[in-house]
């Protein structure tokens, strides 16, 4: 009985304590990466967000219209954007990312070719919003017609997939902070995306990080824009809600 | 024109030691690698950097394929007078991209 009421007692001081020692990948990365992360001038993500400011003001579409010439300034406009991403989309009545928001934006409101995922230009567009949110706490919308993706997301991280049949929990939870083969296993929290990876030597967004991580257990990726991506970005935004956004980051 | 991102003082004291740090956006293709189709990629790489101030060279590099993709350089000069600094990036393709920063000497 009293060790049921301790552990009663104990339980949200566990809670907080878990809490507290969320960490950013960032965090476990040697001081020269943590360096060139946080210099502008270092950060090779910024070329994508220097790249992205150029196509923000571009005029676009049949009417020419550039993604300024509705938004304005970016720095006061897409201010907080990126934190409450994924968010709940009316028109399709389905949650979106903020890169999926962006495709959505330049293809139905400018009427401009489509930018595909992972291309030059979508990548620099994103990094260019999600900059304006760097210094943000990551703050998932308290909406509840998402709770259903977000749940699916869960479901699918706990999963086991793939020939190694392993879940994200598995090694995001049960074994973060532990190294395989040459690399720390993170916790796995979206807060740099879309970042610049050396071992890419390029930009990438979180579903292609996601999907690193899937043939990684030699499971079968989903394809790009897929609601199941979507559905996990979620559940990773619920898990790390309140850590601070780092975009673009640099990880190795 | 590839991107760049500079860090160069725009003032210095006479005979103070300044740091030049350049990063430019470049595939730096090795050579060696073969694409989607299994083809070998032909190797597309900077092959040469050089800084002049005021028309002498204060720094050159040559790089190499094993150099990764979006070169970072850093050197240091000593800031004589007030001057121009010409950065050039030479490589494969006829890649060739100069940029310009003045930098105010004073004292
Ligand atoms: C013709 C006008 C128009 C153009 C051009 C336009 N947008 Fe939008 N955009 C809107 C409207 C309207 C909304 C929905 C308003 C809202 O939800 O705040 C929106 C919403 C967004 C959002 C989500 C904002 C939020 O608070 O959730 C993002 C991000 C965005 N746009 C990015 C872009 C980008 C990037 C471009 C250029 C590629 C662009 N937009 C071009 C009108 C436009
Ligand atoms: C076998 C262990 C393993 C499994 C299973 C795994 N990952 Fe990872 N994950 C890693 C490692 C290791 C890294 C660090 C990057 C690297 O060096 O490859 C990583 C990186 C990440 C990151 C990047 C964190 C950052 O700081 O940017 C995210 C997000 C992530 N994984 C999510 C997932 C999700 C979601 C799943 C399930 C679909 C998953 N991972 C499955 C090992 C794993």
């Amino acid at each position: 009985m009293t060790r049921l009421a301790c552990i009663l007692l104990l339980l949200p001081l566990c809670l907080s304590a878990a809490a507290e020692e969320r960490r950013s990948g960032f965090q476990d990365m040697a001081p020269e990466t943590q360096a060139m992360q946080q210099d502008d001038t270092a950060n090779p993500g910024m070329l994508w967000v220097l790249e992205g400011e150029t196509l923000w003001n571009a005029p676009a579409g049949p009417a020419g219209q550039p993604c300024a010439g509705c938004h304005g300034s970016a720095e006061s406009a897409m201010r907080g954007v990126a934190a409450r991403y994924p968010a709940w989309d009316e028109a399709d009545a389905a949650p979106i990312d903020l890169a999926g928001r962006i495709q959505q934006c330049r293809a139905a409101r400018q009427g401009a070719p489509p930018l595909p995922r992972e291309s030059e230009e979508l990548l620099a567009l994103t990094a260019y919003v999600a900059r304006q949110s760097r210094g943000l706490p990551i703050t998932p919308p308290e909406d509840p017609r998402l709770d259903p993706a977000r749940a699916e997301g869960r479901a699918l991280y706990t999963e086991r997939r793939g020939q190694l049949d392993l879940s994200c929990a598995q090694c995001h939870d049960e074994n973060a902070g532990r190294r395989l083969a040459g690399s720390a296993i993170p916790q796995a929290h979206p807060t740099g995306y879309p970042l610049y990876r050396l071992e890419w030597q390029s930009l990438g967004s979180l579903q292609r990080r996601l999907r690193g991580c899937m043939t990684g257990v030699r499971a079968e990726p989903y394809a790009y824009g897929a609601l199941e991506y979507v559905a996990i970005e979620l559940y990773l935004a619920q898990r790390a809600a309140g850590m601070t956004l780092e975009a673009p980051a640099v990880r190795p | 024109m590839a991107r760049v991102l500079l860090n160069i003082p725009r003032t210095a004291r006479k005979g103070e030691v300044i740091a030049i740090r350049t990063l430019i956006q470049h595939v730096m293709e090795t050579g060696y690698r073969p694409g989607a189709d299994g083809e070998v990629l032909p190797r597309d790489i900077i092959r040469r950097f050089t800084a002049s101030f005021e028309g002498e060279e204060v720094f050159a590099a040559d790089l190499s394929p094993a150099i990764a993709a979006n070169p970072f350089l850093s050197f240091t000069m000593v800031a004589s007078t007030t001057g121009t600094l010409v950065l050039r990036w030479q490589g494969d393709k006829g890649f060739d991209q100069t940029e310009t920063r003045e930098i105010m000497v004073t004292g």
